[in-house]
């Protein structure tokens, strides 16, 4: 195994596209290298990107946050300005594993690795966030949700490699949450998680809205139905057993040792009408 | 495969080492610096056993490659004690009996020094979460949060005392 550590996501994008064996890359490890020690991977090539400049940066601009793919957890949690604006997506990050594990886990990662379980993709999906893709032929903006395609498959082609997740600048009275569902109180994968974002207007009336759904399909899922349902009401008993019932109907989850698919599908409704309930405190609403 | 040269910082001085690509930060601080109170236990970041801090910041090292500390700094359980004089942790570590095999204890001990200089007076509900990332199979933890209860405590007491005599 060779390993690298270039300091620009391009010569980070070059050294995948031209390796002929297998190439991972090395953000946190959290992942990677629990693959490795347990022989499920043989890497011939390792790039790690902790040194690019601004892989590590957390940026507030113009139009909202931009996170360098190698920003642990830890450092999402103690981002205050990105703690007020996402609160949801924070709070789904930092979920994930021990205070070990948030020390180096990345949002980057968790979204690359393209589990249907991750914790912090409902949370991105919901808050329409864009991954920033750099590869052979420059760089592409694409919608979160459309880089896993598959259990621990994703879109990216050889030698592309997503250099920052942005997430938008949030409009007044806008709030976020994300809820899973998990039998142990803390470090386990999610049975069921749901992201969850929402605008009001002045009366308290919702006007945008985005609900996604985690570990109940083979990827996590946007479920434009459950938004529907809430967009326009100011999230009343009716509203909220729609939006659950368009939840529950987006679920196509598997049977395992977490959870039966039925009690998946029952689960991310419930889970789904807190989150939104949350969410709305969280945007000023009742 | 020919080797990586590393330059880092542990627990305060210059170290240099040699390391193969594949070859994680626990193997090297145990089998090529002879530090070997990180221990091994589940080598896939479960137990917590091989805890230690990379530029101050708590981590697994066995999901750390050698390779990837080059002018980090280190900090392992061999930093805690000021010579003989131990860390108020591993004192109280030994009056609460909050060990029993002690292969945990290194792993905690770093895991809970890493929660107190964060913040130096957590609630139980905060240990037990910063804590959460640790296995012990014999204790079952009461002992150990009331030792790190009983050393923050301390800790806290001789800062208020040294603020009052500043």
């Amino acid at each position: 195994m060779r390993y690298e550590r270039p300091t620009s996501f391009k010569a980070a994008a070059e050294l995948l596209a031209k390796e002929k064996g297998l190439a991972f890359i090395l953000a946190g490890g959290t992942d990677l290298l629990v693959r490795m020690r347990t022989g499920f991977i043989e890497p011939d090539l390792v790039v790690d990107i902790k040194r690019i400049d601004g892989s590590k940066a957390i940026k507030k601009t113009e139009t909202g946050f931009t996170i360098g793919a190698a920003v642990s957890g830890a450092e999402l949690g103690e981002h205050k300005g990105l703690k007020k604006a996402w609160p949801g997506v924070v709070e789904a990050a930092n979920l994930i594993g021990s205070k070990q594990v948030q020390g180096r886990c990345t949002m980057t990662g968790n979204l690359c690795n393209a589990s249907p379980a991750a914790d912090s993709v409902p949370a991105l999906v919901a808050a329409g966030a864009k991954a920033v893709v750099v590869g052979p032929k420059g760089k592409r903006r694409v919608a979160v949700e459309e880089i896993p395609v598959g259990p621990g498959k994703t879109s990216l082609k050889k030698g592309e490699i997503v250099e920052s997740i942005v997430l938008p600048k949030r409009p007044p009275k806008s709030g976020d949450a994300y809820l899973r569902f998990i039998p142990r109180s803390e470090m386990d994968i999610a049975v069921v998680g749901v992201g969850v974002s929402i605008t009001l207007d002045g009366k308290g009336v919702v006007t945008k809205a985005r609900v996604a759904l985690g570990a109940v399909a083979p990827t996590v899922r946007l479920v434009p139905d459950a938004a529907k349902a809430l967009i326009g009401t100011k999230m009343d008993a009716a509203a909220l057993d729609k939006m659950a019932e368009a939840c529950a109907a987006a679920c196509s989850p598997i049977d395992d040792k977490r959870g039966t698919r039925e009690y998946r599908i029952k689960v991310a409704g419930v889970l789904a009408r807190r989150a939104a309930v949350i969410a709305r405190q969280r945007a000023g609403g009742k | 495969m020919s080797g990586i040269q590393v330059t880092t910082k542990i627990n305060g001085d210059t170290v240099e080492f040699v390391c193969e690509a594949d070859e994680s930060l626990l193997d090297v601080l145990r089998n090529r610096l002879g530090l070997t109170g990180a221990k091994e236990g589940c080598g896939t970041g479960d137990c917590g056993a091989c805890s230690v801090t990379l530029d101050g910041r708590l981590t697994c090292s066995c999901l750390v490659l050698g390779a990837e500390v080059d002018g980090l700094d280190i900090g392992t359980i061999e930093g805690m004690a000021d010579g003989e004089d131990l860390h108020p942790l591993q004192r109280k570590f030994i009056e609460h009996a909050a060990l029993q095999c002690g292969i945990c204890t290194p792993g905690i001990l770093v895991a809970a020094k890493a929660l107190l200089d964060k913040n130096p007076e957590p609630t139980e509900t905060e240990i037990r979460f910063g804590l959460a990332g640790n296995l012990c199979r014999c204790t079952g933890y009461d002992k150990i949060v009331r030792a790190v209860q009983a050393a923050a405590e301390e800790m806290n007491g001789a800062k208020k005392i040294q603020q009052k005599v500043a």
